[in-house]
């Protein structure tokens, strides 16, 4: 592996930790949308503001990781991504922006009409910010994006099948981790109704995931078939694993193996971030920017990686401490004293 | 080959941008900097608050403290919340607007940036632990946690600011035929004007965070609610802020000296100087019509004496530089004399607070006191949006400081325009959401621990 290389890996374990945790706490926002009136929906939207509440913030620094990795790492390669892809990038921005900030204002008002201005733009914008995400990666896939300063065809490089796909297949996955992850935490917190409401929305969105997949193999195969012959050569084995991980997962939520089947559908997600990469190596941008091409130069890169080491160093011990606390078991009928509990 | 993209943006490519463009792209870049900066000083100062609460409460067992550690922190998790949101627009805008600049620069400027991030995951995973866990870790547990936060607060400030001094200082690259090589990251990190930025920086952080808060604590005291809670709400935060505003100055004068040594351009502009000359005045006031300064206020010798410590030093100006390099000078005079005139107005009330204090052990006598101690967080946030203008725009035409100018990192794409009116409505919705929950919870009723959200809920379903 080259350095380059390396750094690569890097960017995309930010991909993944951000397509899974920063995607569960999108998904998290999907099912506030559909949880119903102020009156029905208020277990659900308890359970997942308590789930959430914790966690979001570092979890959304995934994406800031992302960002500056590829910056440094690979300039060209973010210059011409975020320029062509300006106008869905704008609207994530804004998205991120009204998604974090109603979530923080609806826990601390009262009023129930505030609740539900804020609610209503944190669920709305957590639909559609991984939507617009979705849409950039199926535009990058697709070689779509030329390096350069806006280069690419403002419209097209984001509105075309692929793009739609990849949107789609975001908030799908978006969706079904949340409810993978929040079944598990209405266990815990002993609230049978819940469990039963997610064990059936992971389900649900399991299914429809494993359909679209299938329907969207014509859509690459019309689209792009430079992707198309990536996934189906060397990437193929992570197209399966992906695939077997799901049914496996849909299996597990059947038997009501709540956490084995945490694993198996972060792996799930997890094969098909991979997948991708795979599918397109050794191209960043195609058909133009190869990966030693767009890298930048062995100080750089180094410096970097050097400083990312030391952080992870104090980093992985912190965060395990953060999930390690909202994750133990607590009394459920702690609540009254403790104001929180049960968080993922 | 892949799909074709369609002709229309490729013409762009080569032409000069739309003025009206990079004036939007400026403008856009400005409004979201200029708003992240001012909730991100309170990331940086409010952590210290809370936390100094918490351990007087611990220390005392005096449940006041603790009321206020308990209301700072949720104010805080509210304010990171913004702050973070605010923040990460800002690194889609490096890229969305400056193509040209992170597609060129990016491996230059990157470190400091990607050491930022490993501090925005200790301070978003320690703030959770500290808001979240209150009552579930042991007090001296609990109060540890705060200690990350507080040190990536300052940490973070100082690697974005690296980012953007290197802007004004370009250090660490060779530029070989239009080639950007011999990259040292390092070098350009740590150069040479990080040091007096930062430290100007990361204490402009305390005061906006002190006088803000202590702002708040002083309306309420106007109002006359002098109990214990609401005179300790204040005293803290306005004495820390206090005894950091002189500290700031003289890191100010330092700024200013090495402003004055390194980027003699801006220091011109700064100072309304059009002809070279030695002995040069300082101006107060003024404005530029015609190429030079009207209606200034003249000290003999002042500017020569503050800038290099000798009242016949030279002081270049702006006729050594073609035109087309020269920043607009009203806006970079004025904006230094705001940020300097406030500096001053707070090291008085500060003056006039210690004093009182050290006469009769109490605050002073006077309502205009509180009046003035009132708009105290309004005067820092001013200080800090006016040097924030004097480095940027003193700057101009440059981007990167002699190397690129900003009109030739601006993106290509067409109807930047339209990037901005968008912004435009979201910012002001997302302003007058915070001010109203901001106030809201300003209101509330004491005491209220941050983590308990909803009393007033029915819990039908469980
Ligand atoms: C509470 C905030 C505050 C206060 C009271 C002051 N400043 Fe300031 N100043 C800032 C907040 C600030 C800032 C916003 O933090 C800036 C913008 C860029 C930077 O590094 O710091 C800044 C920049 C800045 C610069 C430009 C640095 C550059 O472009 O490289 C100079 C020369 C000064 N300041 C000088 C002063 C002086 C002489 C002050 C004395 C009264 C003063 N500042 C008070
Ligand atoms: C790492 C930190 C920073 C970076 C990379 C950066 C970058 C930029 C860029 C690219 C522009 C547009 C070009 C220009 O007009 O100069 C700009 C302008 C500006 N920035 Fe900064 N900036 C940084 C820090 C800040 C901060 C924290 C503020 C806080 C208020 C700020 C205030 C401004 C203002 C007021 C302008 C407008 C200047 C004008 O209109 O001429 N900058 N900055
Ligand atoms: C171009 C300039 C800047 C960029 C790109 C930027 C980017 C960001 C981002 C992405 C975040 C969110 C991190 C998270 O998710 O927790 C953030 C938060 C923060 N930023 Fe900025 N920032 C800039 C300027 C500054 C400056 C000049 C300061 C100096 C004080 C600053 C201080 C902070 C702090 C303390 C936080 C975390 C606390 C909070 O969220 O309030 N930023 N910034």
């Amino acid at each position: 592996m080259t350095l380059a290389e390396v750094v690569l890996a890097v960017t995309w374990v930010g991909v993944t930790f951000y397509a899974l945790l920063g995607g569960a706490d999108f998904g998290a926002g999907f099912w506030d949308l559909f949880a119903g009136g102020a009156r029905r929906g208020w277990a659900q939207r308890e359970l997942i503001e308590h789930s959430i509440g914790p966690v979001w913030e570092a979890n959304h620094v995934w994406l800031i990781f992302t960002l500056v990795v590829l910056w440094t790492g690979f300039p060209p390669v973010f210059a011409a991504v975020m320029s062509t892809m300006i106008i869905p990038l704008t609207l994530a921005a804004f998205g991120v922006i009204m998604r974090g900030a109603a979530f923080a204002f609806r826990k601390v008002v009262d009023a129930l009409w505030l609740k539900q201005v804020f609610g209503a733009s944190f669920a709305a914008s957590s639909v559609l910010t991984p939507f617009f995400l979705g849409t950039v990666t199926g535009g990058v896939a697709t070689g779509r994006v030329p390096p350069g300063n806006a280069r690419g065809d403002l419209i097209t490089s984001w509105l075309n099948p692929t793009s739609l796909l990849g949107g789609t297949l975001a908030v799908g996955v978006c969706a079904y981790l949340a409810a993978v992850f929040l079944v598990r935490d209405a266990e815990r917190e002993g609230h049978d109704r819940l469990v039963e409401q997610f064990r059936a929305r992971a389900l649900g969105t399991g299914a429809a995931l494993g359909i679209i997949a299938l329907g969207g193999i014509f859509v690459l195969r019309a689209d792009a078939p430079r992707l198309f012959e990536g996934l189906t050569g060397r990437a193929l084995p992570l197209v399966v694993a992906s695939a077997v991980f799901g049914l496996v997962s849909l299996v597990l939520l059947v038997r009501r193996r709540f956490v084995a089947v945490r694993v198996t559908a972060a792996l799930a997600v997890t094969a098909i971030v991979w997948g991708w990469a795979a599918g397109q190596y050794p191209y960043m941008l195609e058909p133009d920017l190869t990966i030693e091409q767009a890298a930048a130069g062995r100080a750089t890169l180094t410096a970097m990686l050097v400083s990312l080491a030391i952080g992870a160093l104090l980093l992985v011990p912190s965060m395990t401490w953060l999930f390690v606390i909202f994750q133990r078991e607590q009394d459920p009928h702690a609540r009254s004293v403790n104001g929180e509990r049960g968080v993922r | 080959m892949g799909p074709v993209p369609s002709q229309l943006p490729l013409l762009a490519q080569a032409a000069a941008p739309n003025p009206a463009d990079l004036m939007a792209a400026r403008t856009q870049m400005a409004i979201s900097l200029g708003w992240h900066i001012i909730i991100a000083c309170f990331g940086v100062g409010f952590p210290l608050l809370a936390v100094f609460a918490e351990w007087r409460g611990f220390r005392t067992g005096d449940k006041v403290w603790g009321t206020l550690a308990r209301r700072w922190a949720r104010a805080m998790g509210v304010l990171f919340a913004v702050g973070a949101v605010s923040g990460t627009i800002l690194s889609f805008e490096l890229g969305i607007l400056w193509p040209g600049l992170m597609g060129t620069y990016g491996e230059v400027i990157g470190l400091p940036f990607a050491i930022e991030g490993i501090w925005f995951f200790t301070e978003a995973i320690f703030l959770g632990i500290y808001l979240y866990a209150w009552d579930r870790l042991p007090p001296k547990v609990h109060m540890l946690a705060a200690v990350p936060i507080v040190i990536a607060g300052v940490a973070g400030a100082f690697s974005v600011v690296a980012a953007n001094a290197w802007m004004n200082q370009p250090r660490g690259f060779d530029l070989v035929n239009g080639e950007v090589t011999n990259v040292d990251p390092w070098a350009a990190m740590f150069n040479p004007a990080t040091w007096p930025q930062a430290t100007h920086m990361i204490l402009a952080a305390y005061l906006v965070t002190g006088f803000g808060v202590a702002s708040v604590y002083a309306v309420a005291l106007l109002r006359g609610r002098r109990d214990r809670y609401h005179r300790l709400g204040f005293l803290v935060p306005f004495v820390f802020a206090a005894a950091l505003t002189p500290v700031q100055i003289g890191v100010g004068d330092w700024a200013a000296h090495f402003v004055a040594d390194n980027q003699p351009v801006k220091l011109a502009a700064m100072e309304g100087v059009f002809e070279t000359e030695r002995g040069a005045p300082l101006h107060l006031g003024g404005i530029e019509i015609d190429g030079e300064l009207r209606y200034a206020v003249e000290i003999p010798f002042g500017l020569s004496l503050l800038a290099h410590w000798d009242p016949n030093a030279e002081i270049m100006g702006l006729n050594e530089v073609p035109p087309d390099q020269h920043p607009p000078v009203n806006v970079v005079h004025l904006s230094f004399q705001t940020m300097v005139a406030m500096g001053t107005a707070l090291l008085g009330l500060g003056a006039w607070f210690a004093f009182a204090w050290w006469r009769r052990r109490d605050l002073p006598r006077s309502p205009w006191f509180l009046r003035f101690a009132a708009l105290s967080g309004v005067a820092a946030v001013v200080a800090l949006e006016a040097g924030w203008v004097t480095t940027e725009v003193g700057r101009q035409p440059w981007i990167v400081y002699g190397y690129l100018r900003t009109a030739d990192a601006v993106s290509a794409a067409p109807g930047l325009r339209l990037g901005l009116y968008a912004l435009l409505v979201v910012y002001t919705i997302l302003t007058a959401a915070t001010i109203y929950v901001l106030r809201l919870m300003a209101r509330a009723p004491l005491p209220v621990a941050p983590q308990e959200t909803e009393p007033v809920e029915p819990r039908t379903l469980s």
